[in-house]
């Protein structure tokens, strides 16, 4: 026993985020629902890793164990060996549907994050910090604008300025740019991808797009279908960086890895309605 | 010939601006003359029970063009018993406002006191105002903070249940913002709770000021006093029918107002409608 515990201690030493043998059953009253089953996932500092797989899939409930908004039924999930029970400044989410408060302006949504996370610093370097990060995101001269005033794409930037404010070491995002248009989207994967070079933060992000996947990861994990569902595959994306997408586009090995993820989500795993 | 009006507020600019003005105005005026002249019709007959309408602005003349005499006693001006009438409104309906959204809120927030609570409260909301009257005299013994107490226990159930039902309903994803950004009691009460529950508040309190009025004017009828409750009891007692109608217009009409005030209000207070 005591050496059991001594050999998980010096496993996980290595790795900065460890999803432990990770499962999340919930009760029904016909009985168990099985969602994620025996998941486990080591993540290095400063990677970049997306996790794709099809609706239903758990994922969402898997971000949630990382973020601390849900808690495994078995299993661990650890940030720097610290098991992680609850929600903390450590790990930023950034939400689909991008969470803005419609009654706050875009200053201060950004300003209640970083009041929460920094109370003790003065209101000078709070509007500060806030002012960096709206610049960071571009969205300056939007500061006094409410969220229902702005733009999807622009929303999303707010959420993203918003989690980068509390200095984070970890970015968590839920499909972000799902609810986009191609061309912001692409320009917000750009403006991730910079964000994430210049801040070396590891990121976790789900997607449905294996381009945006391609584009962005440093490592892509499939998810099976759920019920039950666990991690598939796990696909290395050998990409130089920094990355340009016309170029990646122009690379034969980007088909092949392509080509292998769709096989993957439509053929070996391919949802029941899609056959 | 027809064509000319229309082609006419086409090119004057006042008239252009007041078109839309007149269509508002005008079909209620018409349909107020309309029913006038019914009125008119129906109790123009000499045996009737009720005046015509030209009887009940003859005989209330005095009363229309002042309404601020004092004579002592309860006789006075229309002003000073709506005022009074208003007053007792006034204390009633804020110790409601107070209390309700006070109550609502822990309620709100607290699924096992919401279980225990809301049974209770959805049958003490509709017991009649008026049945609280007789228990609040007993246990209060004045007629004064009866009526009072009548406005409060009327207003408070609509305020109470609108704002549980405000607070329920703060969407989850504000619920974990506020959990990843690890937010104070305080802050996550004055950033998320109150403005997401306030237009839901707000509901509860314009229907609480309704019912308010309303029960204002029958709790004044049973406790007397100076009041536009009682002023219509008395008229009644007294076969001073003009009286009535003209004290029912005035009751209309404030209590018109009394909405449109919580609207206006509101209208401070609640953040701008989220676009879908």
């Amino acid at each position: 026993m005591q050496m059991l515990k001594s050999e998980t201690q010096t496993q996980t030493t290595a790795a900065f985020l460890t999803i432990d043998q990770v499962s999340k059953v919930y009760p029904t009253p016909k009985g168990d629902a099985v969602v994620l089953d025996n998941v486990s996932l080591e993540v290095k500092e400063g990677e970049f890793i997306c996790v794709i797989g099809h609706s239903g899939c758990g994922k969402s409930t898997l971000l949630n164990m990382v973020s601390g908004l849900s808690l495994p039924t078995t299993g661990q999930v650890r940030l720097r060996d610290q098991v992680i029970t609850k929600p903390g400044p450590d790990r930023m989410v950034v939400f689909q549907n991008y969470s803005l408060l419609p009654w706050q302006t875009v200053f201060e949504n950004i300003y209640l994050a970083v009041d929460s996370v920094f109370p003790h610093k003065s209101r000078k370097t709070k509007n500060a910090i806030v002012d960096e990060h709206l610049e960071l995101v571009g969205l300056t001269e939007a500061a006094k604008k409410k969220p229902t005033q702005i733009s999807g794409g622009m929303k999303q930037r707010v959420a993203i300025a918003r989690a980068l404010a509390t200095c984070p070491e970890m970015l968590i995002l839920d499909e972000p740019f799902g609810a986009l248009d191609p061309i912001t989207r692409e320009e917000l994967q750009d403006q991730l991808l910079d964000i994430w070079r210049q801040h070396q933060i590891t990121v976790l992000m789900i997607t449905h797009d294996i381009d945006e996947a391609l584009f962005l990861s440093d490592r892509l994990v499939m998810m099976t279908n759920g019920p039950a569902a666990h991690i598939g595959e796990i696909m290395d994306i050998p990409f130089p960086r920094p990355r340009v997408r016309s170029r990646l586009m122009e690379d034969p090995h980007y088909y092949e890895l392509r080509n292998e993820a769709l096989d993957f989500l439509y053929r070996r795993f391919a949802h029941e309605e899609e056959v | 010939m027809a064509s000319s009006p229309l082609r006419h507020s086409a090119t004057n600019p006042v008239l252009k601006k007041l078109a839309p003005i007149a269509r508002k105005v005008l079909p209620p005026l018409v349909a107020l003359t309309v029913l006038l002249i019914i009125w008119q019709i129906l109790c123009s007959s000499p045996t009737s029970n009720l005046p015509s309408p030209i009887k009940t602005f003859n005989d209330t003349y005095t009363l229309i063009v002042d309404p601020f005499f004092d004579n002592g006693g309860t006789n006075k001006g229309l002003f000073w018993q709506i005022l009074a009438s208003l007053e007792r409104v006034a204390i009633g309906y804020s110790l409601a406002v107070v209390v309700g959204i006070a109550v609502g809120i822990i309620i709100g927030s607290n699924a096992l006191l919401y279980d225990a609570f809301d049974p209770i409260f959805q049958v003490l909301r509709t017991v009649p105002p008026l049945a609280w009257l007789p228990i609040a005299l007993a246990a209060l013994r004045q007629a004064n903070p009866s009526a009072i107490f009548v406005i409060f226990i009327t207003a408070i159930w609509p305020i109470i249940i609108n704002t549980t039902v405000g607070v329920q309903q703060i969407p989850q994803d504000y619920k974990n913002v506020a959990k990843v950004l690890n937010l104070s009691k305080r802050k996550y009460f004055f950033n998320i709770l109150f403005p997401a529950a306030v237009p839901y508040i707000f509901t509860g309190l314009r229907i609480g000021i309704g019912l308010a009025w309303l029960a204002i004017i029958a709790a004044e009828m049973l406790v007397g006093g100076v009041g536009i409750g009682f002023f219509i009891w008395d008229s009644y007692n007294s076969s001073r029918m003009s009286q009535i109608i003209l004290a029912l217009i005035y009751v209309g009409v404030v209590g018109l107002l009394l909405d449109r005030l919580i609207a206006w209000i509101s209208t401070f207070v609640i953040p701008e409608e989220p676009k879908h």
